[in-house]
């Protein structure tokens, strides 16, 4: 089985936020939330960076160690997803998260969080593929279709990446071979504990 | 003379080429490389433990990229904490217990007089039974974040868990106010009798009325319940204050503060939860007579006598003339 990843190439991204809206569109998200979102560091000045980041579906995620009622579970791909029906909304796994994904849709509304959405890989969620609970709760499931995830599909620079982890760090590697530089998979290390050797 | 005038503009204007070009160089080289001078996701990871960066979308606070520092959050929550909680409860539990069976319950020496004296009045002992009520829900549905998955969970399932936990989340957010002010009226209501003073010293130099044997004297609140109060007020306030700065959001802090908020929160927690198991062991099975005072808010006289002589002094120096006028209705009463 595939263990899928994202990964952003730093140095092709344009910060466009394209895959910010596809994203938003795509799963109909509600109001507030970006489950992706581009961060640009040292903006405007020489060695500027941008950084597409989502959640990154980490190897032995926190969230789901963090839960209090378990309510998170891997898929056979990799991909880290939660059921909306146990959420408790207690904000836990966001305390956790290194990389900011998981949001809520009422912040700070005497504790009424609502329950917790984040990037579900284009995965869905535990309901039946591509139902309509499936994709009033969290968006579509582009990968029971057997399409990729939008917002690197789409991506203009084909600066993110989404897949097989094996394959994409290939075409990363291969990339920063030919071109003579990379600013390396950002989020990796922390994520999977491992990074591409460049 | 213009002619040497010409040679020496001449000879500066090379001189400023050459310079411009030597300048002009690195940004050559810059162009070859363009990550030389970009930032490294370890480099910065290093110098702060957390990357931050500008974002265009409304939510300012998603332009934090990455905080690794959640891996530590995530230990002390699954690992940690649990042992704090589980030593301090099951400890203060076992103590209780063996504490006892060795000594039972603390008897009234002399016996009961059959004369009551006014001890905690309704408004006190409501206030009392606000914070204590609110207290144990709070209790209860906070050890469920902690240790309800690994001990609740397997049990019920997951539907049921989490449909209790809902609930449990709901009422430990909401009952937050009304302990609050059960907090703030206790640290009002009884601040005058808890600043403690010399007679502390000497009552836990003698271990007390319930470690020792002997009868220490103490005005209205002894040493004990001095330690008491102060773990209310001091554990209540902390704990209100952490547990609404993860309530809300970003109100106070980002993540980091809120991973901090939740450290200090637990672990005054659980250190309050097994304090109050003391303090509900001695003002029930622990001590004859202690519940009274309480429960209905008189306590005989004998046990006044025993465990607060100062303070039945005090009481019966300022209602010296209800003194007499009690003494036939006694008589009666027997």
């Amino acid at each position: 089985m595939a263990r899928m990843k994202f990964l952003c190439d730093a140095d092709r991204c344009i910060e466009c936020n394209a895959c910010v809206t596809a994203c938003k569109n795509e799963h109909e998200v509600p109001w507030g939330i970006n489950r992706r979102r581009v961060v640009t560091l040292d903006d405007g000045k020489p060695g500027e960076r941008s950084i597409s980041m989502a959640c990154m579906h980490c190897t032995d995620a926190p969230c789901a160690a963090v839960c209090p009622v378990n309510c998170f579970y891997t898929t056979a791909d990799g991909v880290v997803l939660h059921s909306k029906d146990l959420c408790i909304g207690c904000g836990y796994c966001f305390y956790a998260c290194p990389f900011g994904a998981p949001q809520y849709p009422k912040v700070g509304n005497f504790g009424s969080r609502g329950k917790m959405d984040k990037c579900t890989f284009c995965a869905g969620g535990p309901e039946a593929d591509g139902s309509r609970e499936e994709y009033e709760k969290y968006g579509a499931n582009r990968l029971a279709e057997g399409k990729l995830p939008l917002c690197a599909e789409m991506c203009s620079t084909k600066s993110l990446l989404a897949g097989d982890g094996e394959i994409i760090a290939q075409i990363y590697k291969e990339r920063v071979m030919k071109r003579g530089y990379g600013s390396g998979a950002w989020g990796w290390k922390t994520a999977y504990r491992e990074t591409i050797e460049s | 003379m213009a002619y040497f005038a010409r040679l020496v503009r001449l000879a500066i204007g090379a001189g400023a080429l050459l310079l411009l070009v030597s300048a002009a160089s690195p940004s050559i080289a810059q162009q070859i490389n363009p990550t030389a001078s970009a930032v490294k996701e370890q480099q910065l990871l290093q110098e702060l433990n957390r990357i931050q960066g500008r974002v265009s979308i409304p939510d300012q606070r998603s332009g934090v990229l990455e905080q690794p520092a959640g891996r530590e959050w995530r230990e002390f929550r699954n690992v940690t904490l649990r042992w704090i909680g589980g030593v301090a409860i099951l400890g203060m539990l076992a103590v209780l217990i063996i504490f006892y069976l060795s000594r039972g319950m603390v008897r009234l020496e002399s016996g009961r007089s059959g004369r009551t004296i006014v001890r905690f009045t309704s408004f006190e002992r409501f206030v009392h039974w606000l914070t204590a009520t609110c207290f144990i829900i709070l209790a209860v549905s906070g050890l469920n974040i902690t240790f309800g998955r690994p001990l609740l969970l397997p049990l019920i399932g997951h539907e049921a868990f989490s449909e209790w936990s809902q609930w449990a989340k709901y009422a430990h957010n909401y009952l937050s106010f009304p302990f609050t002010i059960g907090v703030v009226l206790i640290f009002l209501m009884w601040i005058a009798g808890n600043i403690p003073n010399k007679v502390d010293v000497d009552w836990v130099k003698r271990g007390g009325g319930i470690v020792g044997h002997d009868h220490p004297p103490a005005y209205r609140f002894n040493a004990g319940q001095k330690a008491i109060y102060w773990i209310v007020v001091i554990g209540g306030g902390l704990v209100a204050a952490t547990g609404y700065a993860l309530m809300f959001p970003f109100y106070l802090s980002g993540i980091e503060g809120m991973q901090l908020a939740q450290i200090v929160h637990s672990i005054v927690a659980m250190l309050f939860v097994a304090a109050m198991l003391a303090h509900i062991y001695i003002g029930t099975i622990g001590m004859e007579g202690a519940f009274e005072a309480m429960g209905g808010g008189t306590v005989d006289v004998n046990w006044a006598k025993e465990h607060h002589r100062l303070w039945l002094e005090e009481e019966n120096a300022r209602t010296g003339a209800n003194e007499a006028r009690a003494q036939p209705s006694v008589t009666a009463a027997r």
